[in-house]
Order: C-alpha cells, then structure tokens, then sequence
C-alpha cells in the first residue's frame, strides 16, 4: 500500500470548530485530493508531514509508519523525510536559489555558504534551468522559477514522497501548462510517490491516477467505514463544518 | 584617568552589560510571546513593558526593597555567596538592564510575528532541528527588529539616571556614570565639567540614533 491514511483532528479557533476527517487507502503513486478551498486539503497535507498532530488515526506512506495514536507513533517532521510544496513555495527569502536549495542538505545551525555546492544541488540547478539564477534572492524571480526553486529543494534532500500544496495555483494559466508537464515528466522519472492537493480539475485530469474528492460538509454519512478501493469512484472523505 | 573619562567608561560598562542581559532576556521572552500560546500571555506582556512607563525612581525603589540587605533577593544573594549588590556598578547594571529590557523585547516580540511560520516549517520538513530553525531561518528574519531595539536600550542604558542612582549611588569613580556625573558637576556649580560631559552624552546617543536609523526595518538591504 502507498498511502494508508486515517486522520482525525478537531481544530478550533475561537467558537468555531472544524472537523478533519480523511480516510484513504491508495496502491497508486499519484494520488491528487481534490476539493474547494476550506475543504481541509492543507490540514490534512500537514497532517502527514508532520506539521499537525491529529487527535486520532494512523499515516503510512510507502510502507513506513509516520503517525499511529493507537500505538503512540508521532515522527518528527524532521524525521520524516517529505517533500513539501508550499502553495506559495516558501523559498527562504534571506537565502540565494543555490542555499535554498542546499537548505536541507546543510544540518546544524549555520546556513549553507553562498557557494554551497554538492552533486544534488547542481544536479536540480541544472536540471531546471537555475544555474544563471543560482546568486538571486527569491523576491527577484518570477513565479515558474520560484516553484522550480521549491521543487529542487524539496528534491534534494532526497524525499520518500512529494507533498504538493496547489502548486499551480499561484501561476498564469498558461505556465500552468507547461509546469504540470513537466512535473509530469519528473514524477514519472523519479517514481516518486506523490500526494497533489488542488480545487482544479485540471491538476486531476493530468495527475490523477487516483482522485479523492473532499468537500467541505459532504456526505456525512460517509464519515465511517467508505473506505476507498483502488478502482472504486473515490468519494472517502466526509468533512463538516460546525458553529458551536 | 580624567574624571570625565572614569565616568564614561563605566556609563559604556554598564550600558554594555545591560544590553546584553536586555538582549539574551529580550530575545527570548519576545519568541515565548510571539509563538506561544498560554494563559495570560497579554497581561504578562504588559507587566513587563512596565518598566518603560514607570518612573525610574519607582522602579529604583522596587530594586531596593527586592536587593537590599534585607530584601527578598538581596538577603540570600548575601547569605549565599557574600555578594552585595547596593551601591556597586553591578547593581547599576540591573537597574539599566530593567529599565532596557522592554525597549528590546517589544520588537522583538514584533518582529518574531512577522516572520511566516510556513519558513519555519519548510526548514523542519527538510529535516533542520528546531534549533537549527531558529538560529537559521527566524533569527535571520527577525533580527533587524531586534537590533534596532537593541540600540535604543544601549541608548536609554547610557542615559539611566533614576533607577541607577537609587540602587548604585554616585560613588565617583566606582557608580558615577555620565548621566549621574553631569547631575553632580551642576549641583556643584562646575559648569566646564557639565558641557564636556553633555557634549559626549551627545554625540554618543546620536551616533546610536543613526546606527538604529540604519538598521530599522523596511531598510532591506541586498547582499
């Protein structure tokens, strides 16, 4: 199984409450969740990096376990080496393309240098054209270039999987094109397993070998046991939004 | 040494010295406020600004009650280790410090909350310890804020005249700071000694005035 996903979470903010509830099962390696913007989708990408803890259920991803209340597993984020794309790419903005990217690669608490170098880092530098942007500061790049600068960092540090949160959302329409091919082609090459989240369908049509709708107080019922099959139509997920 | 240089290095000393507590002491309490959530974080926000709306004497009073011979602090630092720190410039230190401490933990409070938490994640999910987070990504985001507050407490340390001469005294040569020295020299009517000392007063506090002008943020510079 590539992605076994049970993640329940409550979050609260002042008088309203929201109710996170997201079970998936999925043999596929591309695996888009699809749904309007406060269906959740964020949350339950953060879940799985780590970076919010759910109150139950249990998240594995390529076999390994990250995440299991039952047996009181929680990995760190650092621990569990995703590959996340920020919707709106958080590049360091302090920090050139070339020691972005080297971010990861650099433990302990100095940056890496404005000459930081390694196999990885020229090897994505390279192979998305950022060699002649390698000194800029991220303020000074366009929107293709600076979601290219977040895939190679994320790349480099050699991640189990790629989270990617809207990836498209922030660019003109007619880059979106050419980006989702070639994040198309790169996924095929690395056979990287991946999670896209996105409110377009189009993100589904070119990436969605398995699409899981997630709408935003959709079919309560639905909350318990519709757990999802590889070819079954992928309505898993039930989600409301309560005023208290 | 001239009187007048005795006085300014030690008014240096103890700025120095209570900046950098202000600072350590700032910084840290400013990331607490901005990241933390918990009971009270507004009201203890507000007691610790206070320092920068009470008069001095006040809060000089409050030092000597807490680290006089018989205050609550003061008793067993003097039972303890012997130390004493009435009228000495480590007490002076203290006084300057508190007096600063609100001046560096305001912006820096501010600054921490401009920083996008997103950074703060993009460098955990690739694997940077949360010191590494902070010394590498918040820190270098924050710390413009941070040292332009830190100025101005050098600024407002240098000056310190209430608290300092509650606590410290004016012992020349051992307590008597610039701010203290100036006072002293008018009382005793040597009015050439009190416009060498406004003079360097001066010119100290506007060459740390257009230090912190330069460092404020907006001011971005490229590298």
């Amino acid at each position: 199984m590539q992605f076994d996903l049970d993640i329940q979470k409550t979050l609260r903010s002042g008088r309203r409450s929201f109710h996170l509830n997201l079970r998936l099962q999925s043999d596929s390696e591309r695996l888009v969740i699809l749904g309007p913007s406060g269906a959740g989708k964020s949350q339950a990408l953060r879940a799985i990096a780590g970076l919010l803890r759910p109150d139950s259920g249990r998240i594995m991803v390529g076999g390994a376990v990250l995440f299991d209340a039952a047996q009181r597993i929680n990995l760190e984020p650092q621990a569990r080496r995703m590959g996340y794309l920020f919707q709106d790419y958080a590049l360091f903005p302090h920090l050139s393309v070339r020691q972005n990217i080297a971010f990861g690669e650099t433990p302990g608490w100095r940056n890496p240098g404005t000459q930081a170098s390694s196999e990885g880092v020229e090897r994505w530098l390279a192979a998305f054209h950022l060699d002649h942007l390698a000194h800029q500061l991220p303020g000074e790049l366009s929107g293709g270039q600076r979601q290219r600068v977040a895939l190679a960092r994320a790349l480099v540090a050699q991640p189990a999987a790629l989270l990617l949160d809207e990836p498209f959302a922030a660019l003109d329409p007619d880059l979106r094109v050419v980006l989702r091919g070639e994040l198309d082609r790169l996924q095929r090459e690395l056979a990287l397993p991946m999670i896209l989240i996105s409110h377009d369908v189009a993100d589904a049509e070119v990436f969605g070998d398995h699409v899981v709708r997630m709408q935003d107080g959709a079919t309560e019922g639905a909350t318990e046991g519709a757990i999802d099959t590889l070819d079954g139509p992928a309505l898993i997920l039930a989600e409301k939004q309560t005023q208290e | 040494m001239h009187p007048t240089w005795t006085a300014l290095a030690l008014s240096l000393k103890v700025a120095c010295w209570a900046t950098a507590i202000a600072l350590v002491l700032g910084v840290a309490v400013g990331f607490l406020l901005a990241r933390r959530r918990f009971p009270g974080r507004e009201l203890l926000d507000t007691l610790l600004t206070l320092p920068m709306v009470m008069p001095p004497t006040v809060l000089g009073y409050y030092l000597l009650v807490l680290l006089g011979r018989k205050g609550w602090i003061g008793q067993r630092l003097q039972d303890w280790f012997g130390i004493n720190l009435i009228f000495t410039w480590q007490g002076a230190v203290i006084a300057a410090a508190i007096v600063a401490f609100p001046l560096v933990f305001k912006p820096a409070r501010a600054a921490f909350e401009t920083v996008d938490g997103r950074l703060e994640d993009a460098a955990r999910v690739l694997g940077i310890s949360e010191a590494g987070v902070f010394l590498r990504v918040t820190l270098p985001l924050a710390w413009r804020g941070i040292l332009a507050g830190a100025l101005l407490a050098f600024a407002r340390a240098m000056g310190e005249f209430g608290a300092t001469l509650m606590v410290a005294g004016s012992i020349p040569g051992r307590t008597q700071t610039l701010s203290i020295a100036v006072y002293e020299a008018v009382q005793a009517g040597q009015d050439d000694i009190a416009n060498t000392l406004v003079l360097i007063t001066s010119a100290v506090c506007i060459a740390v005035l257009l230090t912190a002008g330069r460092l404020a943020p907006g001011r971005v510079a490229h590298r």
